[in-house]
């Protein structure tokens, strides 16, 4: 019974975090654009008269999106065309389950993992999830009956499959550095030192792989430069033929990918949780010193650290977002097989040349 | 060695943009404490609450000047609304009491939404009756009538 409501929490509170990082970052996409552009940025909406930097945004425009008319096109398949952006949020929204927030921690003589579900095959839960959001954008396209729709689905598709491909050969690397697909046991692998300073992050022992994987995520999270799919003003993508709450599904995944994105590449390759030099008891300098700390603190730093490297990574996607321009679609395919794909590659043949070695 | 240079000038435009957004939050934050730097850190003037100071001779909405004893100026010569290039002035001419003065506007309305705001009627005026210096930018109606200024309006 305790157990199912320990559960039943831990999927509450990271669907909640998850959630309300969404539109925070929504939030966030607006005000860095505006200050990387030497602008202010949405900053009216107010309540009661307060306007806290514009942070009731995202709330304003989630009503707008409740009140606008769900227009489905009368030549549309009406089931799947609602079930597109259901399919697309959902197979999203599930991969938060994987996430390792922190480490276990034992209250009244539980150990509660710090994660909603420790799966042992986590890393590849999360990419099937992941590669499983295609559908979401084919049957959207498809199902629109709209012909222009129907290209930008299958440009869509071409790209998210291309890209995958480069996602998972640089994660090969990964899954032959550490001893699990466990997510949490990866973490845990990184906590020692390497050389007795180096935290042994994924950064360290895969960097190329990390080149790889990040570029591949990004061409994943459909966004600027890899907007294609989409192109929200300029090309006709899949989701033409949405309106109001649906289309809103469709802006909420993308932004979902965005943190699920950061919190792979945090737990990949920046240590999940770990703050350098923090073991369970506190820290242990390279340099000899030793500061204890209570176990309660050590956990809120772990968590905090999980955080503040997330919320670094999503502010890089979307600083990236507003600095570069849109490839072509050649460009895309070109980059994608002829550059990651062999990168891929030489990145595995290094690390077993270094694994053999 | 061309893919070499690219990668380094897709890092190059990365960092200009966090440049950006390093320094302007560096000013947003030390005004937001209340410190006067420099420079604030976005050139966005925010308009209904701040306006940026018009020009000596920007042309804005008309305006009627009047004589000492009230009244406009214009004697209704019909100049401005001969140049008008946009034919938005209409004046009625009626016999002023005063054999000075001879004719008033009866009539004088301008049709801001046909206005061009080009400032030749100032140019002609003979009695510089007739002036763009109120400051006044927003003219907006809900009708096309409501744009139909009168005298009322213009003194």
């Amino acid at each position: 019974m305790v157990d199912v409501l320990i559960v039943l929490a831990k999927i509450v509170l990271a669907l909640t975090w998850f959630l309300l990082l969404t539109l925070l970052l929504t939030w966030v996409e607006r005000k860095e654009s505006a200050v990387v552009q030497d602008r202010i940025g949405a900053n009216r909406a107010a309540v009661f008269g307060r306007r806290l930097f514009g942070l009731f945004q995202p709330f304003a425009d989630a009503i707008k999106m409740l009140f606008k008319e769900d227009f489905t096109p009368p030549f549309a398949d009406r089931v799947l065309h609602t079930l597109a952006p259901f399919l697309s949020f959902f197979f999203v929204a599930i991969t938060i389950a994987a996430v390792p927030f922190g480490d276990v921690i034992a209250i009244g003589g539980k150990r509660i993992p710090l994660q909603v579900a420790d799966v042992s095959a986590g890393l590849l839960f999360i990419l099937a999830m992941l590669s499983l959001a295609v559908y979401g954008i084919l049957l959207s396209g498809w199902a629109s009956r709209n012909r222009l729709s129907l290209l930008g689905g299958l440009r869509g598709g071409a790209q998210l499959i291309s890209y995958e491909l480069a996602l998972g050969l640089s994660l090969v690397g990964i899954v032959m550095v550490y001893p699990s697909l466990r997510l949490s046991e990866i973490v845990h692998f990184q906590g020692p030192n390497l050389f007795g300073f180096l935290p042994r992050w994924g950064i360290v022992l895969q960097p190329l792989g990390f080149v790889v994987f990040f570029v591949a995520v990004l061409a994943e999270t459909k966004r600027v430069p890899f907007d294609l799919p989409e192109g929200e003003s300029e090309i006709v993508g899949f989701f033409t033929e949405y309106s109001g709450l649906k289309w809103g599904m469709f802006m909420m995944t993308d932004f979902m990918e965005v943190i699920v994105a950061s919190c792979l590449l945090t737990t990949l390759y920046f240590g999940g949780w770990q703050v350098p030099w923090l073991g369970a008891e506190g820290f242990q300098f390279p340099w000899g010193g030793t500061w204890l700390l209570p176990k309660w603190l050590v956990t809120v730093l772990q968590v905090g650290a999980f955080n503040v490297k997330v919320a670094f990574f999503c502010w890089l996607q979307v600083l990236l977002r507003w600095t570069y321009p849109r490839v072509r679609y050649d460009q895309l395919m070109r980059f994608g097989w002829t550059w990651l794909v062999p990168l891929g590659v030489v990145n595995i043949l290094l690390t077993a040349l270094v694994l053999v070695l | 060695m061309k893919s070499l240079t690219v990668a380094v000038e897709i890092i190059k435009g990365g960092l200009i943009t966090a440049r950006h957004f390093v320094v302007n939050m560096w000013f947003h934050t030390w005004r937001f404490l209340g410190v006067r730097t420099k420079r604030p850190g976005a050139v966005t003037i925010q308009y209904p609450e701040v306006r940026r100071d018009l020009a000596p001779r920007h042309r804005s909405l008309h305006r009627l000047v009047l004589r000492p004893d009230g009244k406009p100026r214009c004697v209704a010569c019909m100049l401005c609304v001969t140049v008008c290039p946009s034919e938005c002035i209409f004046v009625e001419a009626a016999e002023d009491p005063d054999p000075e003065i001879q004719k008033y506007p009866a009539r004088f309305t301008i049709d801001l939404s046909r206005c061009c705001f080009c400032g030749f009627c100032v140019e002609a005026c003979p009695e510089d009756a007739i002036r763009m210096d109120t400051g006044k930018l927003e003219v907006a109606g809900r009708t096309r009538a409501d744009l139909e200024y009168p005298v009322e309006k213009l003194v």
